[in-house]
C-alpha cells in the first residue's frame, strides 16, 4: 500500500563529492524492498524527486537514502537539516526478487548513484546466506562512496573513469578481466553502462534497476516509460512496472 | 453547505474533478482515496488505435509549473472501454472520456466507440493536445477546423460533449463562438501553453519532442483570464483548469465563471490534492460570503 508519510531527517551528511546520505524516519512499519524508492516532495519544487533505498533499519523504522546534487532541487534537499519534514511517497515501485531466486553466488554491478540500492540488496542477499561480490564503478576518487560498506559484504572491486581510484575504466573491463562466479547479477546505474553490462552479460540471469524523469511516481502520468525489447511498440512504465526489470525485458537506449 | 452543480450530462456532488492526463484512469490514485469523494473524473485521452507516445524525456520541472509531452499514449478506445472502465465502476463518480485524434473520422470513430457504454456521463472533446503531430491542437487552433470536429462528434455521440479549448491563440473568445455554434454542451478550458526548456549540458531541448505543453500554477492567471472573457460572451456550461492547487484557486475559477474546475498537475505533487481541496471548499466559500459553490459561479463579473 502505497502511503503519503512524513518523514523525519535524522541525520544528513556529505559522504562524497555532491553526494549525500540522508537517514529519515518513518511513524509507521516500514515495508521497503530492495530497488525500492521513495518520491520526495522539496519545497518550493513542483515535482517530486525519485529516490531509491540503500539501507533499512526496521526496529528503529529508519531507512537511508543517497543522493546526488543534479538541480536545484537535489540541491535544495541537501540543505535540510536535522529534525525538518520530508513529505514522501512510499514505498513505490518493484524490488529485486531476491525471495525466489534460489541462488549461491550473486554479482551486485553498480555505477554512480546507481550503487545506493545495490547496498540494501547485498544486505538482504547476505542474510540470506548469498555470497556477494560487487563491482561499483565511479567518476574519480573523490566520487567514492560506500566502499567500506560494501566490502563487508564481501569480495568488492572499485573502478573510476580516470582511474584515480581503485582499478581504471568501467564495471565492464572489470568483469571482463575478473574471474567473476555468480548466477545472477543485479546491476544499476547510468543507462550507458546498463547496456554495456547487459551486453556483456548477456547469455546470464540478470535484473537491472532504471532511473528517469518522473512525474507522479505511480503510474498514472505516463513520463517514465521503456520499450519492451520484444516488441518495441509495447511500453512499461519504470515507476510502477519497474524500476527493477528482467536484463532482458526491456529496450535501453 | 451544497457543493452541487449539475451540468449537462453531469449530476457533481462537488464541483472538483482530475483532470484528463493527470490520473490515469483511476485506479493508481483510488489507493489513496475512495473516488467516490470525487464530483467526477476526466480519463486519459483515447485515440481510435494504441498509441506509443512520444520518446522520453517526456517531462520536464518549471518555475512553478512543467512541461510534459507524452504523446497521447493510450491503449485505444475499445481496450479503455473494455480494461479500464469497469474498475471505475466500482466508485459512484461520474465518468469523462477524453477524445483525441488525428483526423476527423478518426474523432468521430472514438466518439461512437464510447456511445456503446454507459460507463461515460460525457466527452471532453481533446483538439487542444500541444504534443502530436497531427491532429491535435492544428484542429484547436483554427476556428473553422474546431467548429467541423465539433459539429461531426456532436452529430456521432449520444453523449454530452465539452469541448477543450487550447491556450494557444490570440482569440480565445472567437474559438468559443466557434464551437459553441457547432454544437458543443460546454467547454473546458484550459490545456497546456506550448513551452520549451533547454538542457544546459547537453545544449539541446530536454524534452525528447523537444517542445512540450507547460501546465502548473504558472499558467493559472492565463486560464482566468480566458474564463473570463469567455464567460463576458457566452451563457455555456465551463469545466475550468490551468494550476488549481487549493480551495482559493477553485474559489478564483468560479468567480471567473467556471462551473466547474479540474485540477492537473497538482496530483503529482500531491496525491491527496483533490479530496484535500473538496473537503476544504465549504470553509473557503463561507469565508468569503458565498453559500454555495453555485452562489459564486460568475461572481467576478
Amino acid at each position: 500500500m502505497i502511503n503519503k508519510q512524513a518523514l523525519k531527517v535524522l541525520s544528513i551528511k556529505n559522504i562524497a563529492y555532491q553526494t549525500y546520505e540522508m537517514v529519515l524516519k518513518s511513524d509507521t512499519e516500514l515495508n521497503l524492498k530492495p530497488g525500492q524508492f521513495i518520491h520526495i516532495a522539496v519545497k518550493g519544487f513542483m515535482l517530486r524527486r525519485p529516490i531509491s533505498i540503500a539501507d533499512v533499519n526496521e526496529i528503529d523504522r529508519s531507512f537511508t537514502v543517497i543522493f546526488k546534487i543534479f538541480g536545484d532541487g537535489t540541491e535544495a534537499l541537501s540543505n535540510y537539516h536535522v529534525g525538518a519534514e520530508v513529505d514522501a511517497l512510499m514505498p513505490l515501485g518493484t524490488s529485486y526478487p531476491i525471495e525466489s531466486l534460489n541462488i549461491k553466488q550473486a554479482l551486485l554491478v553498480g555505477g554512480g548513484i546507481g550503487i545506493p540500492p545495490l547496498y540494501y540488496l547485498g544486505k538482504k542477499l547476505k542474510e540470506k546466506g548469498v555470497e556477494v561480490t560487487s563491482v561499483l564503478g565511479y567518476q574519480s576518487k573523490e566520487h567514492v562512496f560506500y566502499e567500506d560498506k560494501f566490502r563487508e559484504l564481501g569480495e568488492t572491486f572499485v573502478t573510476t573513469d580516470d582511474g584515480s581510484y581503485g582499478h581504471s575504466g568501467f564495471v565492464t573491463d572489470v568483469i571482463r578481466d575478473s574471474n567473476l562466479s555468480f548466477e545472477t547479477y543485479f546491476s544499476c546505474g547510468p543507462t550507458p553502462m546498463l547496456q554495456a553490462v547487459t551486453s556483456l552479460l548477456k547469455d546470464e540471469n540478470g535484473y537491472i534497476s532504471l532511473e528517469e524523469r518522473m512525474g507522479c511516481g505511480v503510474g498514472t502520468c505516463y513520463a517514465c516509460v521503456i520499450p519492451l525489447k520484444n516488441n518495441p511498440n509495447k511500453s512499461k512504465k519504470i515507476c510502477k512496472d519497474g524500476p527493477v526489470f528482467d536484463a532482458n525485458e526491456v529496450l535501453l537506449g | 453547505m451544497n457543493l452541487a452543480v449539475s451540468l449537462p450530462g453531469l449530476e457533481l456532488k462537488n464541483p472538483v474533478m482530475p483532470a484528463s492526463g493527470c490520473f490515469g484512469f483511476g485506479k493508481e490514485y483510488s489507493q489513496f482515496y475512495s473516488l467516490d469523494k470525487l464530483g467526477a473524473v476526466i480519463i486519459k485521452a483515447a485515440t481510435e488505435h494504441e498509441r506509443y507516445g512520444n520518446q522520453t524525456p517526456r517531462v520536464a520541472e518549471t518555475a512553478s509549473g512543467m512541461l510534459n509531452a507524452i504523446g497521447l499514449q493510450n491503449p485505444g478506445a475499445e481496450q479503455i472501454i473494455k480494461q479500464e472502465l469497469p474498475y471505475l465502476k466500482n466508485y459512484r463518480v461520474p465518468v469523462i472520456a477524453n477524445v483525441a485524434g488525428s483526423t476527423i473520422e478518426e474523432y468521430v470513430t472514438v466518439t461512437k466507440a464510447f456511445n456503446h457504454t454507459n460507463d461515460v456521463s460525457a466527452l471532453e472533446l481533446n483538439i487542444s493536445c500541444p504534443n502530436v503531430k497531427e491532429g491535435g491542437v492544428l484542429f484547436g487552433t483554427d476556428p473553422e477546423l474546431a467548429a467541423e470536429v465539433t459539429y461531426q462528434v456532436k452529430n456521432a455521440s449520444n453523449h454530452p460533449v465539452y469541448v477543450k479549448l487550447s491556450p494557444n491563440v490570440t482569440d480565445i473568445v472567437g474559438m468559443a463562438k466557434a464551437v459553441v455554434n457547432a454544437g458543443a454542451d460546454g467547454l473546458s478550458m484550459i490545456n497546456t501553453l506550448t513551452g520549451m526548456k533547454m538542457h544546459l549540458k547537453s545544449r539541446k531541448p530536454l524534452i525528447a519532442n523537444k517542445t512540450g505543453g507547460l501546465s502548473g500554477p504558472a499558467i493559472k492567471p492565463i486560464a482566468i483570464r480566458m474564463i473570463y472573457e469567455v464567460r463576458q460572451a457566452l451563457d455555456v456550461p465551463i469545466i475550468g483548469m490551468g494550476g488549481i492547487m487549493t480551495s482559493e484557486d477553485v474559489l478564483e475559477f468560479l468567480l471567473a465563471g467556471a462551473n466547474a474546475v479540474a485540477v492537473g498537475t497538482a496530483n503529482f505533487q500531491n496525491p491527496l490534492v483533490c479530496p484535500e481541496i473538496i473537503e476544504e471548499l465549504p470553509s473557503t466559500l463561507k469565508q468569503y460570503g458565498f453559500n454555495s459553490v453555485q452562489d459564486a459561479i460568475g461572481k467576478g463579473h
